[in-house]
């Protein structure tokens, strides 16, 4: 077909299929209006200086210069944002595997009753408040008192205003929050896995679980793989809530001030759009391209 | 009564530790259990002592050392609560209107909408299919801070600041229900559906009288996820009159009020984390059937 031809084509097969538009219309209205437009309209105000009380006023690419050259804070906040992301990504991503993986071969009870264990931080709200209790600063913290009584410390710790102690926090109670719905995923992709083929890969020689893991069960859950991975990395790059809540805002030193933080305190609290909405592009330019990369070297498991 | 519930036990630990497939050994079998034993106390373990501080007295939340576990249950901490939601100059109800009202409304908008758009990008083939699906894929690649601003600014043109509008129609739209409805929906035979269409039904016939039936577990996991999303919605960027403001705001509130509060607070927290977690015990075997064919495909 030449281009004209294809042109045509496609015209009277879109006219053909006014149905097939009518009903994905809603969705994609909704989609394109609160997904679609704001991503490019965060890219058209990181180019401006934006108050949202004057129109936008156009100054290229200053805000990215005082993002990277002048705001300390910031590069603090990327600092912390690729540590929690490399740990709490690929570890919440290798756990909710594991556990998927480990839990499948328990009886049906234990095992859903497992997978409501894992999955309950993820949906109960705010619980995760229970760290702060956990973690109090007077003896009266789980933690502390467990300590004073063996006789490890002297005096209480102050572990969520010490820098030191901030981000390992941060990290467990993320780490405590991360079997979402990607791990949901893996159990419902572990437990479909073909039963013949374990059979059939025995007979072939395999001779141990991790063989088996490797071989047969991981090749096997490749698309699930790749869903997982999207939801644990977007996940990891945009902690926010539970840091706040941990530590405050702006926490000791900004232990664990993210990018996400530090988007929220411009946009919401200095209204300083234009500025905030470079944050914006920045972290979205950071989170796609860590799924890009994941994505290229998931595809090779098993192969 | 021991000697029985004892049989019981024996009766079952076989598959778990005898009646093995191969490749496994008893030695890893019992070290895996006694691993996820661990894991799993560390996962429940804050939950529980959520839940024990919730049924404190006052004294003993204050105590040292710090006892895990209650020693005498109270409902005071309920009942505080509840003086303190009384004491508000919003009648409390009004909040809990609101948050049940924009859950339910945003869940079966997402549902609905979400299913009849991966209908046709499942089933039908027209131009800009792949493409749009790519977008809707593409999108679960940044989190919902991305759009933070300018969503605001849309809220502004629409003129949904300081309604639940604002909650609720964007939650109709989100790309993780579409994607996990159309994939879920692969396993739909075609032939099924042709079958119907020589028989002469329409389109939205087949959708909602053969497509919708099957995709049951589908729908449950939408419910489950955006359920969750709408239920802990704060509101707080968009909604500013406190009679439209949504119940974890309120709650909020109280646990805002400091130490003297520590109990209510603790009660906030269970009263919140129950609604949710009884959604997915429900419908947990549901969930897990859609989940089988979340998977990206190449």
């Amino acid at each position: 077909m030449t281009t004209k031809e294809k042109f045509l084509y496609n015209i009277t097969s879109m006219r053909k299929s006014w149905l097939s538009y009518l009903f994905i219309a809603p969705f994609m209205i909704i989609f394109f209006t609160f997904t679609v437009a704001p991503v490019l309209m965060s890219m058209g105000l990181s180019f401006t200086y934006f108050n949202m009380f004057e129109p936008p006023r156009f100054i290229g690419w200053q805000n990215f210069i005082n993002l990277f050259f002048w705001d300390e804070v910031f590069l603090v906040a990327i600092q912390n944002t690729l540590v929690l992301a490399l740990i709490t990504g690929p570890v919440g991503y290798m756990l909710s595997f594991l556990f998927a993986w480990l839990i499948n071969e328990f009886p049906k009870f234990i095992k859903t009753t497992l997978v409501v264990v894992f999955f309950a931080p993820t949906i109960s709200g705010q619980m995760f408040v229970i760290w702060n209790v956990v973690f109090a600063s007077d003896m009266r913290g789980y933690a502390n008192s467990i300590l004073l009584r063996l006789g490890i410390v002297a005096a209480p710790i102050h572990w969520l205003s010490t820098e030191a102690y901030i981000m390992p926090i941060t990290i467990l109670v993320v780490l405590w929050m991360s079997m979402g719905t990607g791990f949901l995923a893996f159990v419902a992709g572990v437990t479909n896995v073909d039963k013949n083929l374990y059979e059939a890969g025995y007979v072939d020689g395999i001779r141990n679980r991790w063989q088996e893991l490797w071989f047969i069960t991981l090749p096997y859950m490749k698309p699930q793989l790749l869903f997982s991975a999207i939801l644990a990395i977007t996940g990891s790059f945009a902690i926010f809530e539970v840091a706040v809540a941990l530590a405050g805002m702006p926490s000791t030193n900004y232990a664990n001030h993210t990018v996400v933080t530090h988007l929220v305190d411009f946009g919401t609290i200095r209204f300083e759009m234009g500025y905030a909405s470079a944050i914006a592009v920045v972290l979205f330019a950071t989170m796609v391209g860590a799924n890009r990369l994941v994505q290229r070297l998931l595809r090779k498991v098993g192969t | 009564m021991v000697a029985t519930k004892s049989r019981v036990g024996r009766r079952r630990m076989p598959p778990l530790l005898k009646a093995r497939k191969p490749n496994r050994s008893i030695r890893g079998d019992i070290g895996i259990f006694i691993f996820i034993a661990l894991v799993a106390a560390f996962f429940l373990l804050p939950l529980i002592f959520a839940v024990s501080n919730a049924f404190k007295p006052f004294d003993e939340l204050f105590l040292f050392p710090p006892r895990f576990f209650v020693i005498n249950p109270t409902m005071q901490n309920f009942r505080d609560l509840f003086v303190l939601i009384d004491a508000s100059w919003v009648p409390f109800s009004r909040y809990v209107v609101n948050t049940v009202f924009l859950t339910i409304a945003g869940t079966i908008g997402h549902v609905f909408l979400a299913s009849l758009a991966a209908y046709a990008l499942e089933k039908h083939r027209f131009p800009g299919r792949q493409f749009l699906f790519a977008m809707v894929i593409f999108s679960l690649m940044f989190s919902g801070h991305v759009t933070g601003i300018p969503n605001f600014i849309i809220m502004t043109w629409l003129g949904w600041i300081d309604s639940l509008a604002s909650l609720i129609v964007p939650a109709w739209g989100a790309a993780l229900g579409l994607f996990l409805m159309k994939q879920f929906m692969t396993q739909v035979p075609d032939a099924l559906l042709e079958s119907s269409r020589i028989d002469g039904a329409n389109e939205f016939w087949i959708y909602s009288r053969i497509v919708m039936p099957l995709v049951k577990p589908a729908w449950v996991t939408l419910i489950i996820i955006s359920f969750q999303g709408l239920w802990n919605a704060t509101g707080s960027t968009f909604i500013y009159s406190e009679e439209n403001k949504p119940l974890p705001f309120a709650l909020g509130q109280i646990v805002a009020g400091g130490i003297g509060r520590a109990g209510a607070a603790a009660a906030v927290g269970v009263i919140m984390m129950i609604v949710p977690l009884a959604v997915f015990i429900i419908s947990q075997s549901k969930v897990m059937e859609t989940m089988a064919s979340s998977g990206i495909k190449e």
